[in-house]
């Protein structure tokens, strides 16, 4: 392990302020709050892909004792939110969110079709078991190679002519067609799920016939709760949602799901609490997943190594009901210096649910093929694979013909090849071994857009001089409230211990949901802002005070006190301020957003990842021997928990490139694998020591704590450097993720 | 159901024992009962739970010893989070998979999913409340915070279980030796080398674990 970047004396970390509550259990996730009167739902999934439900017997089921009710569409209630129901029902047009229990009609196996609910979890699932559902099966299409004729440009792109989805095309066309060394090549990766393992789970209350609580695993409280006081038609302060620890969710929890919406219209059916803990096998047709992908990359360069040109389509996978837009091509635009680019983004429509955005959504496929492709060229050029990329860096952003805002991928590029050591490695592919493993060794780089959203935060200092932060930001895993705390306690001088802050709560000041790496350039904005303005405050507090009022104005704030001047020794405490004015506590509340600096300047977060593997040339078997990762994401805020995210997001590349897979049989249109015995992500054994670098240089561009984005950058083109490290071991080029033995013997 | 006497722990008090005995044979004789004898042999106060009959057994319960009334459906994971309140042991896959619900059962790791509660009558059940000392720490959670072997914190009792164990059992020698012996429980944040980092400093160090 990389102690070296760990041990930064100038820079201690801040351990986990909930580590304590994690480690003996005391933290409570979404399905563990005690309810008196708590009832139990399971849900009965469809058996088939595409149909209609012709009958539901749940004479057996309601014999159960326990049981309190079986619902379908038959009889469940209207939602006020959604537009009456048909008479014959009809399929929905593309671009409308599935709606549980609203009719008979089938869309994708695994779909709820009932739900049954009972005193205990024991009681709903036999009773779950017993529900007999019959249907009027369709012939189905779920076979995303076979049906490739069907995809096309997306409804919202063809409505959207501002869309980044648009066809994109620079330059000249000629000049990837005159190039010196050409490659074209088709990169194709699987469906892959995100399988948080905290499975989703709801805890829904009706206070009162108008009042809604509910305690549901969501990346967004704010956004859970507009769209259920829509659906439910009721004012959003009567809608509350809790999310305090997450357990995981990885892009899963981002919307708001049926079983959710289930477990509410239940709740409110029965005037009873009740409870919703999907199994894990429903995770797979529940939660959405990284759609199925092929692309397909045209790239060339001239002799001395230049880019001539990319072209860069890909074709992801929707249900037949949604739409789901990734940024696959879009990193080909901004990430290489290059004349000529052209992107083309397709959508596939097929009888499946949702995807939905998981970790690096778009951008970790897209630099899949991206980032193999340059690999590819660089073998082609007889070039060094990172020479080859330090040859098309680009010194402005290509695309928009802007100034980054910053940027230091030169020095990632530099810090990993010297950490793994890259100049000793043989470029000659299949050409070495080590204890009778072929070695080898391939990196990748990793872009991802900088997000920033309005955001709110309170800060209240308190009479004891301790202060509570509070937004209503989330933490899935990475250590918000740590960050968070760390920013409040550096912008106030407090010890940490001092600083206590509030997430996971929908009445808390408004923040937007924890996805696309945007909580620490956001929140982390808007509590920095917040506590300088109550830092603000206070000062002004203190030149009311006897002893404020000798500095003639000037004071000086320092480790959480306030000094009439730099030779003042005693100062005043926070807690002497209230005391003075009479004041229990003093509040503030600020907004922070972006300015105008976004038109001025293209911000990204950019990295490296550098990988060794060895691959039993017997067996195919691949091992991730070390990795080490770099990053440039402006200031880090804090170094432990951030270098743990970037481990993760490792992490997640080899599962991505070696092992995730949800293998479909398609004569039924429905997942085989189904739980973690055949759906596998990596374990202990899979993962070697993994080196985190920063560059850390804050970008003050970007906002006004200087720090950019992380929990995507973490994982994208981690797949293509393991890939290119497989090319170099092995001597064969894998485009088809995961890369399992089969494909290497 | 045969009943296998040597089976229930010799320090399982007498009283226990005797209870265990006549409650498995009740329920040996039920699974072959037919279904009107079934009916008929229902104590009122044991009325019918789904198609089940409850059962009461005793647990000790980190060092408490429990008599609880149960659905024998119910998986001791269930037990410990539903009827006990106990809900640090975490359910992940409710198949054995993930080891998020690894308890210690008679001192040695169990999965919690994968054992009807009915089964761990007289059993010495310790989850990750019953593993510090009030508020003192166990030197493995210690650890854990210090070298960050966590982020959502969902796996991470089951992971304190296991590497409370994996210690016990001398399985901690090496990085790859830890890196084996935790394999059956899965991190999706990927806080793997921390936590193998967190486990071998506990080893190292010789605290009593």
């Amino acid at each position: 392990m990389n102690r070296q970047s760990l041990d930064n004396p100038s820079d201690p970390s801040l351990s986990r302020v909930d580590g304590a509550a994690k480690v003996t259990g005391t933290a409570t996730y979404s399905a563990e709050y005690a309810i008196p009167g708590l009832v139990h739902a399971v849900l009965v999934t469809s058996t088939i892909a595409k149909g209609s439900i012709t009958a539901i017997d749940s004479r057996e089921a309601d014999a159960v004792p326990g049981v309190l009710a079986v619902i379908s569409h038959i009889n469940a209630m209207t939602i006020p939110g959604w537009p009456p129901k048909k008479q014959p029902a009809e399929r929905v047009p593309p671009g409308t969110a599935f709606r549980v229990f609203y009719d008979s009609l089938i869309y994708f196996d695994g779909q709820p079709v009932a739900m049954v609910i009972a005193a205990t979890h024991e009681q709903a699932m036999h009773a779950a078991s017993l529900v007999r559902v019959t249907y009027q099966q369709e012939p189905h299409r779920t076979h995303f190679e076979k049906n490739i004729a069907h995809s096309g440009i997306p409804l919202n792109v063809q409505r959207a002519k501002n869309s980044p989805f648009q066809d994109y095309e620079r330059g000249d066309a000629a000049a990837l067609r005159d190039a010196h060394v050409r490659i074209e090549a088709e990169y194709t990766i699987p469906t892959q799920h995100h399988q948080p393992l905290e499975p989703h789970a709801i805890i829904a209350v009706w206070e009162a016939e108008d009042k809604l609580t509910v305690y549901d695993k969501n990346q967004g409280v704010k956004s859970a709760q507009g769209q259920l006081a829509q659906a439910f038609k009721l004012p959003r302060e009567n809608v509350q949602v809790v999310a305090t620890y997450i357990g995981g969710a990885f892009g899963s929890g981002i919307r708001v799901w049926p079983h959710t919406m289930a477990a509410v219209m239940a709740a409110k059916q029965l005037k009873l609490p009740v409870k919703l803990v999907l199994g894990r096998e429903q995770m797979f047709t529940s939660v959405g997943y990284r759609p199925y992908t092929k692309q397909k990359i045209s790239i060339g360069a001239v002799k001395d190594g230049r880019l001539a040109g990319i072209v860069h389509e890909g074709t992801g996978q929707t249900s037949m009901y949604e739409e789901h837009l990734e940024r696959t091509v879009l990193a080909s635009r901004a990430l290489y210096a290059c004349p000529h680019v052209a992107t083309r983004y397709r959508l596939l429509p097929l009888d499946v649910n949702t995807p939905t955005w998981m970790r690096g959504p778009g951008d970790a496929t897209g630099m899949f093929a991206l980032e193999s492709a340059m690999d590819e060229l660089a073998y082609a050029l007889k070039a060094d694979p990172l020479e080859f990329r330090l040859k098309n860096y680009a010194e402005s952003d290509p695309e928009r013909n802007l100034p980054w805002s910053a940027k230091s991928l030169r020095e990632c590029y530099e810090l990993g090849a010297e950490k793994i050591g890259w100049k000793n490695r043989l470029p000659e592919p299949r050409s070495v071994k080590r204890n009778g493993m072929l070695l080898g060794y391939g990196m990748a780089s990793s872009l991802y857009g900088f997000h920033r959203h309005p955001s709110k935060a309170r800060a209240i200092m308190q009479a004891d001089g301790s202060v509570i932060v509070q937004s209503a930001t989330m933490d899935i895993g990475p250590g918000t409230g740590t960050a968070m705390t760390r920013i409040a306690a550096k912008v106030l001088g407090l010890n940490a211990k001092k600083v206590r802050f509030d997430l996971g709560h929908s009445a808390l000041p408004d923040a937007p949901g924890q996805n696309g790496s945007s909580t620490i350039p956001s929140v982390g904005s808007a509590v920095h802002v917040a506590c300088e303005a109550l830092k603000s405050k206070l000062v002004a507090l203190a030149g009311e005070m006897p002893e404020g009022r000798k500095s003639g104005g000037q004071l000086v704030v320092r480790n959480g006190r306030i000094f009439s001047s730099q030779d003042d020794k005693e100062g005043i405490s926070y807690a002497d301020i209230l005391k003075y004015h009479y004041l229990n506590e003093l509040e503030v509340t600020e907004e922070s957003k972006s300015g105008a600096e976004r038109d001025q300047y293209s911000m990204y977060s950019f990295g490296c990842h550098f990988v060794e593997v060895e691959v039993n040339p017997l067996t195919g078997e691949v091992r991730v021997t070390r990795a080490v990762t770099c990053a440039d994401v402006g200031a880090i805020i804090n170094y432990q928990t951030a270098r743990s995210q970037s481990i993760g997001g490792v992490v997640g590349g080899i599962g991505m490139a070696l092992m995730e897979h949800s293998e479909m049989d398609h004569r039924f249109g429905r997942y085989v694998t189904t739980d973690f015995a055949s759906y596998h992500i990596p374990v202990h054994a899979d993962v070697p020591p993994i080196e985190v670098y920063y560059i850390d240089k804050p970008d003050m561009q970007a906002n006004p704590i200087g720090s950019k984005g992380l929990g995507e950058i973490a994982i994208v083109g981690v797949a293509a450097a393991i890939a290119n490290a497989v090319f170099h071991a092995t001597g064969k080029r894998v485009r088809e993720l995961p890369i399992t033995p089969d494909k290497l013997i | 159901m045969d009943i296998d006497h040597d089976a229930i722990p010799p320090d399982v008090p007498d009283e226990d024992r005797r209870f265990f005995l006549k409650q498995s044979m009740f329920i040996a004789g039920l699974s072959m009962a037919p279904v009107d004898f079934l009916q008929a042999a229902l104590a009122p106060d044991d009325g019918p739970v789904g198609n089940a009959v409850k059962v009461k057994l005793s647990l000790t319960v980190n060092g408490k010893r429990r008599r609880i009334s149960i659905d024998p459906r119910m998986t001791l994971l269930d037990v410990l989070r539903e009827n006990m309140g106990l809900t640090g042991t975490k359910k992940g896959c409710d198949f054995g998979q993930c080891g998020a619900c690894t308890v210690h059962v008679d001192g040695r790791r169990t999965l919690s999913c994968l054992t009807f509660a009915v089964m761990q009558h007289g059993s010495k059940v310790t989850t990750i409340e019953g593993l510090s000392d009030g508020e003192k720490l166990h030197p493995l959670q210690e650890a854990f915070i210090k070298h960050d072997g966590l982020q959502c914190g969902y796996c991470t009792p089951g992971q304190v279980m296991s590497g409370v164990a994996c210690i016990r059992e001398g399985h901690a020698g090496s990085a790859a030796e830890v890196r084996e012996y935790m394999s059956g429980n899965l991190c999706r944040c990927g806080a793997y080398p921390n936590i193998v980092d967190a486990i071998l400093e506990v080893k190292k160090e010789g605290a009593k674990v």
